[in-house]
């Protein structure tokens, strides 16, 4: 239980910074710390203890291995969700770079032009 | 074993808070470098090599571009005062996001007590199935070979957005004086 409290105090620390923070590269960084701790949750769920990597070593008995195991799929799922997070900040810093370019400034809350 | 995951986890939650609240950002930039890598020893400690390859792999490319980025941006001089509004309006919302998540946190089962009732059919016959040892690279490119794809749509298009954005004929359009590569705005500007 203990475990999950401090896995929720992990995704609060990156919400707090996609919320709070002003400069748009720690926005960025919070997303990524959001992410980590997504991925984290994910293949924590799937964890039994004393569990081995759902990978059979040759001489390994088969009925052993399926006993012993982790869940792979969460495994599977969230290979893809690091590269798409990895796609994600790629076109976030490019966003960043046009926000500097236009506005000359990181700040967040400056990035008013098409205020109403 | 458990140990050691309390005291990773503590490890990456003390380093996001310092990689948030740093002043310079390539401090930053370097602190959530060193998360995504003490996470990816987690994830091997965790069961999954793949993974924690994968980390390693994403979390340095990640840091070179933002260290990219850190770089362009210079010294960032953040105009107003922090205003206090945002910042407990963010907490106020962060403090709802922990209690849902705490109310939600009932229905997992205690950690470490997965039983995989799907994967079990996975494990099982992964290897019979595929001639894959490698559960987790059966399930990713055979069994369900089209996320991979759709993996790499999403790819493609955040590459075309980049491009899109960063293309030079965009900068030329500028009514505003070009910015130097490198060189802080304050002084482009003097």
């Amino acid at each position: 239980m203990t475990m999950w409290a401090l896995l929720i105090a992990f995704l609060a620390v990156g919400f707090y910074g996609l919320l709070a923070k002003r400069n748009v590269i720690k926005k960025i960084l919070g997303l990524t710390i959001l992410d980590h701790a997504v991925n984290l949750l994910l293949i924590m769920i799937g964890y039994r203890h004393g569990g081995c990597a759902p990978i059979r070593l040759p001489g390994e008995d088969h009925a052993g291995f399926v006993a012993r195991s982790v869940d792979p799929i969460p495994q599977a799922l969230v290979l893809t969700s690091i590269v798409i997070g990895l796609g994600i900040t790629m076109l976030m810093v490019a966003l960043a770079l046009r926000i500097r370019q236009c506005y000359r400034t990181l700040d967040g809350t400056e990035v008013n032009r098409l205020k109403g | 074993m458990e140990p050691t995951f309390y005291g990773l986890l503590v490890f990456l939650i003390i380093g996001s808070i310092v990689a948030l609240e740093m002043k310079d950002i390539l401090s930053s930039v370097i602190a959530v470098g060193v998360v995504g890598l003490a996470l990816s020893i987690l994830f091997l400690l965790l069961g999954a090599p793949d993974i924690a390859i994968t980390q390693v792999v994403v979390e340095i490319i990640v840091v070179t571009v933002l260290i990219r980025a850190a770089a362009r941006s210079g010294r960032v001089e953040m105009t107003r005062r922090p205003d206090l509004v945002s910042t407990v309006l963010g907490l106020i919302l962060v403090l709802c996001f922990c209690g849902f998540a705490l109310a939600a946190l009932e229905t997992l089962r205690p950690f470490g007590g997965a039983r995989p009732l799907v994967g079990h059919w996975y494990l099982v016959n992964a290897e019979a199935g595929t001639g894959c040892a490698n559960a987790v690279m059966a399930i990713l490119l055979d069994f369900r070979g089209y996320d991979t794809l759709g993996e790499a749509t999403v790819i493609l298009t955040a590459i075309l957005g980049a491009v899109v954005l960063l293309r030079p004929k965009a900068r030329e359009e500028e009514a505003e004086p070009a910015v130097v590569p490198g060189v802080p705005a304050e002084v482009a500007h003097e």
